[in-house]
């Protein structure tokens, strides 16, 4: 069962990513990515990673996408639609596409080995008989407090340092 | 493990203290802002005060993300000294150049909360975050005068650079968190000395480390962006980034390396060789053919980091009780050093090449007099605080056998001095071009460049009392 979600997925993962890149209109290219992205969040769902398919879904269908979309809105569409289909580097995106793929099958298929070497045991969370939702809350809300508030501040001194750049009359 | 709220006090105070002052901005009226200024140092001194009463408090808090002791109680007293300094020249700088005072008290307020975090962090993940915290804040202020494009410029290439450093540094972390299990100082310690520190995984992810903080401390060759952007902050701005920014990232490195790499010392110990080699070299031989004193002190800055690294490379407790000492002496003698700067410079720092100063001496004997004091304190010649700097670092590095490196980094304070001196001859042994013109010291910033010539002069003459206290920290 799993194993034909998983080639499901992957199905409509390849399918919407090669729409992504081949489609005309920028606002069709990011609702295909939409789609691409839900695909990943279905892998990390098949994986029992929940934490991280929602995540996946809240944090780039979500905002991310949204962002992408104000974007293409603010550019001219029609000035896109004259530009050729096919970029003029296509000759040097092949030659590193086919090198990643070699990269990518070599490690897949020979690289075991060397992929968990040097690895330790995973860490923080042990336990799969409590759902992972749950374990991330718990170990953010304790030992990672301090870094969680933290991040707060950071994001604080992010809005107001870009307001203070921005803003038109100081 | 409890929370023990107490033990970041004054961090929670400043952050407080910085939320408050933005809150202020739209409330006071636009010619009250300049207290904005005063309220920040208040708050810096407030903070400064409780970190004080905390020297020696020892322990874990927050569940093991920070821990207190004598090196990150010594380093938070450093910053905020600092920080405190910088928002002291801040507010007549800002009223000169008519800028906002709003939003960049706040920032140099969660600046400082950033170094000070840093300073106590015993985990990876709170060690970014504090230096986030910092940088942000920094490429924002660096910009603050957003209407000069030497400002603008300053802004856009450290953020460009500096973010280029934290994908390096965090991708770093990732690498050390999968070869030892833990993103805590302890647990990473603890898996170096059971054989991870061989693996591959855990070499990449120190090297990467070590790439991120090189940027930050501007280490050669990770230092091009240096002179730039310092000539392009705001003056205040640019003492905060060589002294309060730099001293940050060379304390946390020294923690990183002394307490959490031992295991691996072999590896970062030739990295940094050269790398302290190639920056004391190019610091001064750069700074040689400088006409403008902000870059002028950039460079002299890139030189002082390579001059630190020796103490960091010593590996032993001596090493990091110079290091701490000449982090002391060196942040009196530059913050004065640029105090002066930010007053001469007057209105749209218009006075900052190297002629300006020419013949001045007897005009202004305040501002000459100190700056020839800081200049000498940073050629390292008695009786100022940078020559007894200098003595503890080399006898430590010498007693660590690095004797190559001392000979070559008192070979580069020879060079350093020609363009120190020139500097001092400019302002007493030639005639001004230009007829005198008036230049308003302002009280905040004479009580600075007063105290920093006093500090400068006092660690020349009694070193004892701070080198102690280094020796406390360093865990001698």
């Amino acid at each position: 069962m799993e194993t034909y979600l998983f080639y499901a997925l992957a199905l409509i993962l390849v399918t919407f990513s090669i729409l992504t890149v081949t489609a005309r209109n920028p606002v069709r290219s990011a609702v295909y990515l939409v789609s691409a992205l839900l695909a990943v969040a279905g892998f990390f769902f098949l994986l029992e990673a929940e934490f991280v398919g929602a995540v996946q879904v809240l944090v780039y269908v979500g905002g991310i996408m949204v962002l992408f979309l104000f974007v293409i809105m603010l550019v001219s569409i029609e000035a896109l639609d004259r530009q050729p289909k096919v970029s003029r580097q296509w000759r040097t995106g092949v030659v590193l596409a086919v090198v990643l793929c070699l990269e990518l099958s070599l490690l897949i298929f020979r690289g075991t080995v060397s992929l968990e070497e040097g690895l330790a045991e995973p860490g923080i969370i042990t336990t799969t008989e409590t759902m992972n939702t749950e374990a991330v809350g718990t170990v953010l809300y304790s030992t990672y407090l301090l870094p969680f508030e933290i991040a707060s501040v950071l994001l604080l001194v992010a809005i107001v340092g870009a307001v203070v750049l921005a803003k038109k009359e100081i | 493990m409890d929370l023990n709220y107490a033990a970041l006090l004054p961090e929670i105070l400043l952050a407080v203290a910085g939320i408050l002052l933005m809150l202020a901005i739209p409330v006071l009226p636009s010619r009250q802002q300049v207290r904005l200024g005063y309220a920040a140092s208040l708050a810096l001194a407030a903070a400064l005060v409780t970190a004080l009463l905390q020297w020696g408090d020892h322990g874990p808090a927050f569940f093991g993300m920070v821990s207190m002791d004598a090196l990150g109680g010594a380093a938070r007293i450093l910053f905020l000294v600092s920080s405190a300094a910088v928002a002291l020249i801040s507010v007549s700088y800002l009223k000169r150049e008519r800028l906002r005072h709003g939003e960049y008290f706040p920032l140099l307020l969660m600046a400082t909360v950033g170094m000070s975090l840093m300073a106590v962090s015993a985990d990876l993940i709170m060690t970014f975050l504090g230096l986030e915290i910092l940088s942000i804040s920094s490429y924002v202020l660096a910009g603050y005068r957003r209407g000069d494009p030497r400002s603008n410029e300053s802004a856009l290439k450290y953020f460009l650079l500096g973010a280029f450093s934290t994908a390096f540094m965090l991708y770093g972390i990732a690498l050390l968190y999968g070869a030892a299990g833990s993103t805590k100082y302890a647990g990473i310690a603890e898996a170096a000395t059971q054989g991870q520190a061989e693996t591959a995984t855990f070499l990449l992810g120190l090297g990467l480390l070590l790439v991120g903080f090189g940027f930050k401390a501007a280490l050669a060759p990770l230092h091009v962006w240096t002179p730039d952007v310092y000539q392009g902050a705001p003056v205040p701005i640019t003492a905060h980034l060589a002294v309060g920014s730099k001293a940050a990232v060379l304390i946390t490195l020294l923690r990183l390396l002394h307490q959490v790499f031992p295991a691996s010392a072999d590896q970062w110990q030739t990295l940094l060789w050269i790398a302290s080699a190639a920056t004391m070299i190019i610091g001064n031989v750069a700074a040689l053919t400088q006409t403008d004193v902000k870059r002028l002190l950039a460079y002299s800055s890139i030189a002082h980091a390579g001059y630190i690294l020796l103490g960091v490379i010593a590996n032993s407790p001596r090493g990091a009780q110079g290091v701490l000492f000449y982090l002391a002496a060196y942040s009196l003698m530059t913050l004065g050093a640029f105090a002066v700067v930010q007053v001469f410079a007057r209105r749209e720092e218009r006075f900052t090449k190297l002629e300006d100063f020419r013949g001045i001496g007897y005009r202004h004997p305040l501002l000459s007099v100190s700056l020839t004091i800081f200049l000498l304190s940073l050629i390292g010649i008695p009786p100022t605080a940078g020559f007894y700097g200098k003595l503890f670092l080399f006898s430590a590095a010498v007693e660590a056998d690095l004797v190559a490196l001392v000979i070559l980094a008192v070979l580069a304070s020879a060079v350093g001095l020609y363009y120190y001196l020139q500097l001092i001859v400019l302002m007493f042994m030639k005639e001004a071009a230009s007829p005198p013109e008036p230049v308003p010291v302002p009280l905040a910033a004479r009580i600075v460049i007063l105290l920093m010539a006093a500090g400068t002069l006092y660690l020349g003459v009694y070193p004892a009392q701070v080198l102690s206290i280094a020796g406390e920290a360093a865990g001698l």
